[in-house]
């Protein structure tokens, strides 16, 4: 392993690890609007919305982001519609994580027991203060686990975006490993940045668990 | 819209020849991953110090790096460490195994934790042996758990695996783009026509295995 080579490949992956942030974190905050939105519409059952959700939900987890990508940056295109490589790989991702975050919000929403509920009306609680005060705290903390997991897995997932075209990590590391022909050093850094991406988030999500499961089981 | 092209020589075929072989190459992992995993999986559940440390560094590798970066890793490093040329489909497989069998033996460390401390009490009670106990009490409870969330592991092995045209293996993706390329004259719409079949094919791959799971997770359930 050359230093001399890594330090002055270092910008390169700097810059390229700012892109990868920058369009994965764009994406995650879409997939988490999206996620609630389409959460809400499946939990309170929104007739023909709710239909809509079923089949973006079921369509975007059983394809791969490659794939996703490949239609929207390459195959729409030709129908018409054109985007950006970046607004691409922000919107591909913030589709692809908007249907997995929907599954974990509606399954916490409908985690929280029935007795709840009851009780909630018992005390006499209206509707509206039954969902903000009662349900959804206690449905957040439910899906926290998995909302990380899907946080983690999004992140990931900005690896594919190469494949647009997008000026990412695995984009330089390829063009640098074609260009000189350095893997070790390419590779190296490849690997260091993605840990510096990734490490944190895993970290502060185990943290996050643990706190708020504390909340729900009080153990 | 560019539909057409599916229908000009074997053009359809080829593009299912393509996926055959990302399923080909997710089958052979999903088959090492879940024997792997199982095996690793019971290991740690035995919580041996030395055991647990190595295997929570292996799933923290596997949780943090992309299978992209392994993939390049694997494929570019490792034939010029020790030399011997890896083909990209071995290469592949030998990630993907290495991924699966992490979150396989997570499953079924998971499954094993989940069996309350009660049910092996109550077989010895009863006078059951070890090899009794988890013959007809532990795997069949852990089977139902593990059932579901393994069949779900093989459709994200499949997603997974299309990975793979990154490092120039001639799948289904790749496959839709030389398709686009020998059309672009006379189909200028291709790519529309191409990238959705190719979007509905995978869906129509994991979808049912995704049923499948579902039924099986609501069937089992306590």
């Amino acid at each position: 392993m050359d230093f001399t080579i890594i330090k002055s490949y270092f910008p390169l992956f700097a810059e390229a690890f700012l892109l990868t942030v920058k369009i994965g974190w764009i994406g995650i905050a879409l997939s988490f609007l999206l996620g609630i939105i389409c959460a809400f519409i499946l939990y309170f059952k929104i007739p023909v919305a709710s239909f809509i959700v079923k089949c973006y939900v079921e369509l975007f987890r059983n394809t791969p982001l490659l794939v996703q990508f490949f239609f929207i940056y390459y195959g729409l295109p030709a129908a018409g519609i054109k985007i950006s490589a970046e607004v691409c790989g922000a919107i591909g991702l913030g589709l692809l994580g908007g249907s997995y975050m929907t599954e974990s919000f509606r399954s916490g929403l409908e985690a929280v027991p029935l007795t709840q509920k009851e009780s909630a009306f018992s005390l006499g609680m209206s509707k509206g203060v039954l969902f903000t005060s009662v349900i959804l705290p206690q449905a957040i903390s439910i899906s926290v686990p998995a909302v990380v997991a899907n946080i983690i897995f999004l992140l990931k997932e900005t690896s594919v975006f190469s494949a647009i075209s997008l000026m990412d990590l695995m984009f330089t590391a390829k063009d640098l490993i074609g260009l000189y022909y350095n893997t070790t050093e390419s590779l190296f850094l490849l690997v260091v940045f993605y840990v510096v991406m990734l490490l944190p988030v895993s970290i502060l999500g185990s943290v996050l668990e643990k706190k708020s499961r504390f909340k729900i089981f009080g153990d | 819209m560019g539909f057409e092209v599916l229908l000009k020589g074997k053009n359809m075929i080829r593009l299912l020849a393509g996926l055959g072989v990302a399923l080909r190459i997710s089958l052979i992992s999903v088959i090492i991953s879940i024997i792997l995993g199982l095996i690793i999986g019971m290991l740690v559940s035995a919580k041996k110090p030395v055991i647990s440390a190595t295997y929570r560094i292996y799933l923290e590798i596997v949780r943090i790096m992309p299978q992209l970066v392994l993939l390049f890793i694997v494929y570019f490093r490792f034939s010029k460490m020790t030399g011997i040329s890896l083909s990209a489909e071995l290469a592949s497989i030998i990630v993907f195994s290495f991924w699966g069998t992490a979150e396989m033996a997570d499953l079924v460390r998971g499954a094993l934790i989940s069996i309350p401390v009660i049910q092996y009490e109550s077989s010895r009670v009863l006078g059951l042996n070890k090899l009794q106990t988890y013959v007809h009490v532990i795997i069949p409870q852990v089977g139902r758990r593990l059932a579901p969330l393994s069949i779900n592991l093989i459709t994200r092995m499949i997603k997974t695996t299309s990975l793979v045209m990154m490092i120039g293996i001639v799948e289904v993706l790749k496959t839709g783009q030389q398709i686009i390329e020998a059309n672009r004259r006379s189909s200028p719409h291709a790519a529309f026509g191409v990238f959705s079949i190719i979007f509905l094919l995978y869906f129509l791959a994991c979808y049912p295995i995704s049923c499948l799971s579902k039924y099986l997770e609501k069937k089992w359930e306590n």
